[in-house]
């Protein structure tokens, strides 16, 4: 019978914990779970991140409390949104870019939006929308950066082009994530789409035959095979984002040591939009309003590494400086993604993956 | 008879429930959304899926890379799990412990430490062996040792040593004694342990995706793109259908092989190192310096800032990161992880106890056999099916009254007490199995109620491994991210998504965090395993 006692005393103890455990569930159902006129769902992707000023400046404005509910990436969540279409899981979605735009108006997400776009906001409509359901809230680039002191400290010159990465100068150099699991990897392969056409595949057989090195994510070719990531990366050139060198700026200094190629960048955006179904359709278009009005667009760069959509937004002074934007980036209408993006993948995939 | 078979059947009932809500009508329900595209029955698309040839050299690469990695698991594990239970020496507890903290680390994390060791610039990059199998298949036997030293070491423990030296009286030598007595005791539960291992490895999905270089695709990693990049759900359909097959039939084979042999239990007490137990020793070493040297990249990654050494990384936990990378500091993500993972823990033993118990209680009939088996299997089957698939299946099925759950605080602890039960209930059948029924019986005779008969004849038994099992729940749902990732509300973000998080977000700062969160999650794991070892030792008393 002894053993009895140990037994019950973990069990008590147990309990006890999931006590704690029980407190935290109860802080989280002061607000009942089911969705109520008194709160704001905004469904978007793990990068989402907006400084709590702002969430409560939105709650006080608008009277909503704001429930915040991320899942994956800018992919998983579309597929999210689309599988949930008869039945959102919220109010708003925030978060998904133009390479998945295509996707979420056909198996109808969105609703109508019915909110006016601010000033420099049409630019990045997607074409066969007008911006009527999605608002385009942020855009950024995906664009290949050099560790400009690997290259100085050998007396190299950089490359600057999509051809230069083919050049057996720079065998060996390049590291970039795959199409097949990553976004930007994803607006890499459509990068060159944009700028080979057709002969797309024939660009990619000589990048990956000069030695070109494909990983899995964003974070794994940054951190662990680029040389300015902090790990012991050994190659000088990687794919990442317009925004990047603003990052590599070491303390006490006022260069940064990496550079984004300007004529290698593909332009994303990010789009914003209220839910067909949704329980509350109209704390959703004040959301949405709020996204793109000029104390959250001011703050995108800070907490999300992008661009404001909205004209006139003052940029953070790291960003005025370090994070140059590409004039004429390489863009494609969604609705071909639409149509190409799988025998893209898949021919990729046949190419990359042997 | 009907009575039992009622008494089983209402034993049986929670555990029945919570795996039909939370496991099969989510995942029937996203492969109902693949052969019926349109609204209407239409298997062509899932047909065509099986037909490709891809998808024969992605079965086929997702079974050769799980049996490696099985193998290698159990080939390096039996020997660690022989010195680290049957023999004495120093820090032998802090070792145990220590080898289990691998198998809850965040793939992402591990990911990158492998990366660092085996990239080209790395120490080990010499070898070759970035984004080649052999690094898929390493990467998968670091995860998964732990598993093989730990339910193999419980059983070791408890075998009557009697038989073996009976064995070597007589002349047999070690290998001889080894190969004729103590394996065919042993193996019921080495093949719990190779096929709960295979499952693991069969459904990796990070280590597959960083260290094969998305050269390699597995069925898990396939219905990932199908799902999410192409959302093409017949395919996902007929590759989770495929999947779930393949599972089924290897369970099925499993089961044959773990023929029960009764374990007769005698408390046995370690002894010394012998020179006889070189090779075990010298193995159990190879395999702690395996084990420690990705761990070690990453304690040492956690104490560089710009290049000096500093905790710089570690006071920064406290902090939500370089602007605002997360939505709480990391510190509070570590509370929650703690309580989500004392609720999964709860759950797991409730419902693993349940399933054991039925699982193993003496059957009277062939027919009661087989519902007991069946039983026993259906609670691995969570374990072979995608977190992709069974993450948008919660999403789509548990969307309306009485289970609108989709969004409720408890469906994190649920999710991962479903992924730990598989573990728990492997931990503890073995165990029951063991129990002579007629002591049960002669208890009853005496005049005990089940509940007294429970707690007089099993619970003495399973005491031990009912912890042990404890152990590993709580492990595996502070490390799980794959179906947390899903479900996870922004408030109560737990430590694996923290640390993804972190690593998503550019700044030196930031990637510092997340190897300081890696360890501080490594070290946290590590205390309770000690922990649970510690109580073992003020229990073996009570035996």
């Amino acid at each position: 019978m002894r053993p009895i006692l140990p037994v019950l005393l973990a069990a008590s103890l147990t309990a006890g914990c999931s006590l704690v455990g029980g407190s935290s569930d109860e802080a989280a159902s002061d607000r009942p779970d089911g969705p109520t006129p008194d709160e704001v769902v905004l469904v978007t992707h793990e990068s989402f991140s907006l400084p709590k000023p702002l969430v409560r400046q939105f709650e006080r404005e608008s009277g909503f409390d704001l429930e915040i509910r991320p899942a994956g990436d800018a992919g998983a969540l579309t597929t999210k949104l689309a599988l949930t279409s008869d039945n959102p899981t919220g109010d708003v979605a925030f978060g998904v870019d133009n390479t998945f735009a295509s996707r979420a108006l056909d198996e109808g997400v969105f609703a109508d939006l019915d909110v006016d776009l601010p000033e420099g906001a049409g630019d990045f409509v997607v074409p066969a929308d007008g911006g009527e359901r999605m608002a385009p809230v942020d855009h950024g680039h995906v664009c290949v950066n050099v560790d400009v002191t690997w290259f100085e400290e050998r007396g190299l010159t950089p490359p600057t082009s999509l051809d230069d990465l083919t050049d057996p100068a720079y065998e060996g150099l390049f590291v970039t994530p795959s199409a097949l699991s990553s976004s930007p990897g994803l607006a890499f392969l459509m990068t060159t789409v944009a700028a080979y056409g057709e002969a797309w595949p024939d660009y990619w057989r000589e990048l990956l035959g000069n030695g070109t090195k494909v990983v899995d994510g964003w974070s794994d070719a940054y951190y662990t095979d680029f040389t300015q990531g902090g790990g012991d990366g050994s190659r000088p050139v990687v794919l990442s984002y317009d925004s990047s060198p603003a990052f590599t700026v070491p303390k006490g200094t006022d260069t940064s040591t990496t550079r984004a190629l300007l004529d290698t960048c593909f332009r994303q955006v990010e789009y914003a939009g209220v839910l067909a179904g949704a329980d509350n359709p109209e704390g959703g278009r004040a959301l949405v309003e709020f996204l793109l009005g000029e104390d959250v667009q001011a703050a995108l760069p800070e907490s999300m590494y992008v661009f404001p959509v909205r004209d006139g937004v003052d940029l953070p002074p790291a960003w005025a400086e370090h994070a140059e934007q590409p004039e004429d980036p390489f863009t494609l209408d969604p609705a071909e993604i639409a149509a190409e993006r799988e025998g893209w993948l898949e021919q990729w995939r046949d190419l990359a993956t042997g | 008879m009907t009575r039992r078979l009622l008494g089983l059947t209402a034993l049986a009932l929670v555990p029945l429930l919570v795996l039909t809500a939370f496991f099969v009508v989510p995942v029937s329900g996203m492969v109902a959304r693949g052969f019926w595209p349109e609204g209407s029955f239409d298997p062509g698309g899932v047909l065509e899926v099986l037909t490709r040839s891809r998808t024969l050299r992605v079965l086929g690469f997702t079974l050769w890379s799980a049996a490696a990695g099985t193998a290698g698991s159990v080939l390096l594990g039996l020997p660690a799990a022989y010195a680290l239970h049957r023999t004495a020496f120093p820090l032998r507890r802090f070792l145990r412990a220590a080898l289990l903290v691998p198998f809850v680390l965040p793939t992402v994390v591990v990911g990158v430490a492998f990366r660092q060791l085996l990239g080209e610039g790395g120490p080990l990059g010499g070898l070759g062996l970035d984004g080649t199998p052999a690094a898929i298949v390493l990467g998968l036997v670091f995860f998964n040792v732990a598993v093989v030293i730990r339910v193999v070491g419980s059983a070791w423990e408890a075998l009557d040593r009697r038989a073996e030296q009976a064995a070597a009286t007589l002349g047999a030598t070690p290998v001889h004694v080894f190969r004729t007595v103590t394996l065919p005791r042993l193996r019921p539960a080495i093949v719990s342990a190779a096929s709960v291992v295979f499952l693991f490895c069969a459904t990796a999905f990070g280590i597959v995706l960083t260290l094969g270089g998305t050269r390699y695709a597995t069925v898990e990693t396939e219905i990932y793109l199908l799902t999410v990049q192409l959302f093409d759900l017949p395919g996902a359909a007929a590759l989770s259908v495929l999947q779930l097959a393949v599972v089924v039939g290897l369970l099925l084979a499993a089961r044959r092989a773990r023929t029960t042999v009764p374990v007769v239990r005698s408390p046995s007490t370690p002894r010394r190192l012998r020179r006889s137990d070189l090779l075990p020793a010298v193995v159990t070493v190879l395999l702690l310096g395996y084990v420690a040297l990705p761990v070690a990249a990453l304690v040492l990654g956690s104490l560089r800032v710009d290049d000096t050494w500093s905790l710089a990384n570690y006071r920064a936990l406290a902090t939500t990161g370089d602007r605002q990378a997360l939505p709480v500091p990391v510190t509070e993500a570590l509370l929650n992880s703690l309580r989500t993972a004392v609720d999964a823990t709860w759950l797991a033993l409730l419902v693993g106890v349940l399933v054991a118990v039925v699982a193993t209680r003496r059957s009277r009939s062939r027919a009661e056999r087989r519902v007991r088996g069946l039983l026993d299997g259906l609670f691995m089957l969570p374990l072979g099916v995608s977190a992709v698939t069974l993450g948008f299946g919660l999403l789509i099925t548990l969307d309306s009254p009485p289970l609108d759950l989709r969004d409720h605080p408890l469906l994190v602890p649920l999710a991962q007490a479903l992924v730990a039960l598989p573990l728990v209930v492997r931990v503890l059948v073995p165990v029951l199995a063991g129990v002579d029924d007629r002591q049960r019986q002669a208890a009853a005779s005496l005049g005990a109620g089940p509940l007294r008969t429970l707690a007089t004849v099993d619970l003495p038994v399973l005491w031990k491994p009912l912890l042990a099992g404890a152990g590993f729940a709580f492990a595996v749902s502070l490390g799980e991210f794959g179906a947390t990732s899903f479900l996870a509300r922004e408030e109560f973000p737990t430590m694996p998504i923290v640390i993804f998080r972190l690593l998503g977000h550019p700044g030196a700062m930031n990637y510092g965090m997340a190897l300081a969160a890696s360890v501080v999650l490594a070290a946290a794991t590590a205390a309770v395993m000690l922990a649970v070892d510690r109580l073992r030792v003020s229990s073996v008393g009570a035996f």
